[in-house]
């Protein structure tokens, strides 16, 4: 049976296949060169408001990207090492980003119909449809 | 996308499995952007070391090479992570050297041109207005696009890598017309005498735009910037905003006027930068435990005009004991930089020159902190301020002057 479907956001741009898992949302952007340890999958800049959380199998909210040329090779490589987040979902990005999570065949999103805030908490179980352009929530923390 | 015949039959297979993955990579990217049609490019510029690549990109690059990739249009390589000749001083690990050098090997196989610099816009190739190019890191893209004109997204490594292969990259984003023109005026009114103000405009007009379609003009500055300062503020742009192009009035080549910058577009900001906005920015960094045991200048490259004036900052001089300073740059400036006697001050003053590599990326930087018990980074580049924090340096802008001093005295002001 499928779960009921408890809000929805819409994108504007997807690319990548349907992943559901747990929620990461964070109020400030993301660069895997400079925000990243990518050895372990932690947030590890001082003062991120991530700082010390992990992004591996998350679906990570994220409101810009930073920087930054390093995601092409990185993301394949948190990937093949097991530590990649399910999908990484941007407010605003960049071609970086989208070149990576492509040569990686990690789901990414471009553009919120409002913002996640809004509906979607760290913790909540949400899926990711990109074909339908779609991030639905299915479980509140 | 519309394709060509010639692309098509990359897709079709009929050029070989490499270039078939890398066109059919490039399309996936391309419809991310609804790209309606490839643009061909003259020049790729690649970031390829095994600090961001790992044993998986490592292993990649091997299969290039056993499905015979071959890179058709003139292709160089970012800084990379290693210098060998340091490598055992840095405490870098031996395993990683190795595959470092297996990666450069690679490369050469795929017919790549290893110049090991993030200024290749500086030392290697200069794109005309107009020219369509594949370029990474992001400090080459800004500069392409904005001083010269030129036209590039941000590629990444596996991108550029691509667009080598194929010889053109998706149309989109810079490449396009409509995605140049001004969004946003920035009045510099401030004196910017030093290469450190440069990269503090980029640092406030980046963090307050982080997008990577915001395109800043700037205006009322009142003399002719030099190339190393251009360098410092589009580094710093497209490190804090993520930004890849910017106008100056009268300076840069599709902004001889205001209207021709903006291209009819209302400006959606307006910020005035003066002095005492710039000394903010000095005056916002938290020294920590006041610790001054590591100045570098890096990230980007120094160009040659950069290492004379630290030559001649340094001549004379001995760094403060347990205070070390890196600098980087590509080998063509430290060849002739040595030609022309500008190393000799650096290393009688106890300086490390580092070859090929920036700083930032080194292999093994968070071991190598721990290890001399690193706290605070001290440089005058406002982007490797900003990009080196997942390291956990405490990191601290400062002018090139005063970057020389705190290292030769010890005293961090």
């Amino acid at each position: 049976m499928t779960a009921p479907v408890l809000a929805t956001l819409r994108v504007k741009r997807a690319f990548g296949p349907v992943v559901e898992g747990e929620a990461l949302v964070s109020e400030e952007g993301f660069s895997p060169r400079y925000d990243l340890d990518r050895w372990s999958g932690l947030i590890t800049k001082p003062g991120h408001k991530l700082e010390g959380l992990s992004i591996v199998d998350k679906v990570c909210f994220f409101p810009t990207a930073k920087g930054g040329i390093a995601a092409g090779w990185a993301f394949y490589d948190i990937r093949a090492k097991g530590i990649a987040p399910k999908a990484f979902l941007f407010g605003v990005t960049n071609p970086v980003m989208v070149q990576g999570a492509v040569f990686s065949g990690i789901t990414i999103t471009e553009g919120f119909d409002r913002a996640p805030q809004e509906v979607v908490k760290t913790g909540d179980r949400v899926r990711v449809d990109p074909s339908r352009m779609v991030v639905e929530v299915l479980a509140r923390v | 996308m519309k394709l060509t015949s010639e692309e098509q039959s990359m897709l079709d297979g009929s050029q070989g499995e490499a270039v078939r993955e890398a066109i059919a990579y490039q399309i996936e990217v391309g419809r991310f952007f609804d790209a309606e049609c490839f643009v061909a490019v003259t020049n790729a510029h690649m970031m390829g070391d095994i600090e961001v690549m790992g044993d998986s990109g490592l292993a990649f690059l091997a299969d290039r090479c056993a499905k015979r990739a071959h890179c058709r249009i003139p292709v160089t390589t970012n800084a990379r992570c290693i210098d060998f000749a340091h490598a055992k001083q840095l405490g870098q690990d031996s395993a990683e050297v190795e595959k470092e050098r297996r990666l450069i090997g690679h490369l050469h196989s795929l017919n790549v041109v290893t110049t090991d610099t993030c200024i290749n816009y500086q030392t290697v190739y200069q794109p005309h207005l107009g020219e369509h190019v594949a370029w990474g890191d992001t400090g080459t893209v800004i500069y392409a696009n904005s001083v010269y004109g030129a036209r590039t997204n941000f590629e990444s490594g596996p991108a550029a890598l691509a667009a080598a292969i194929t010889g053109r990259t998706p149309e989109y984003g810079f490449h396009l017309d409509r995605h140049r023109k001004g969004t946003l005026r920035v009045r510099l009114r401030a004196a910017l005498g030093d290469l450190a103000d440069w990269g503090a405009v980029g640092k406030i007009v980046g963090e307050r735009h982080q997008n990577y379609f915001a395109v800043p003009v700037f205006t009322d500055y009142h003399r002719t910037p030099l190339s190393d300062e251009l360098k410092q503020l589009g580094c710093a742009l497209a490190s804090y905003g993520s930004m890849g192009m910017f106008h100056m009035v009268g300076v840069t080549p599709e902004a001889r006027t205001e209207d021709a910058a903006f291209g009819g577009q209302i400006p959606a900001d307006e910020i005035v930068i003066t002095d005492a906005d710039v000394e903010r920015v000095y005056a916002g960094y938290d020294l920590k435990d006041k610790s001054a045991s590591l100045v570098v200048f890096s990230g980007p490259q120094l160009s040659l005009f950069e290492i004379k004036s630290l030559a001649e900052r340094f001549s004379g001089r001995k760094l403060h004991r347990g205070t070390q300073v890196f600098v980087t740059t590509n080998a063509g400036v430290k060849s002739q930089a040595a030609r022309l006697g500008y190393l000799n001050p650096l290393e009688e003053a106890g300086v490390t020159l580092l070859e090929g590599v920036c700083f930032y990326i080194l292999q093994n930087l968070t071991i190598m902190r721990v290890a001399n018990g690193w706290t605070n980074m001290i440089s005058n580049s406002a982007k490797i301020v900003n990009i080196i924090g997942a390291h956990k340096f405490n990191t601290i802008l400062r002018r090139t002057q005063d970057c020389v001093d705190i290292a030769c005295t010890g005293r961090l002001l």
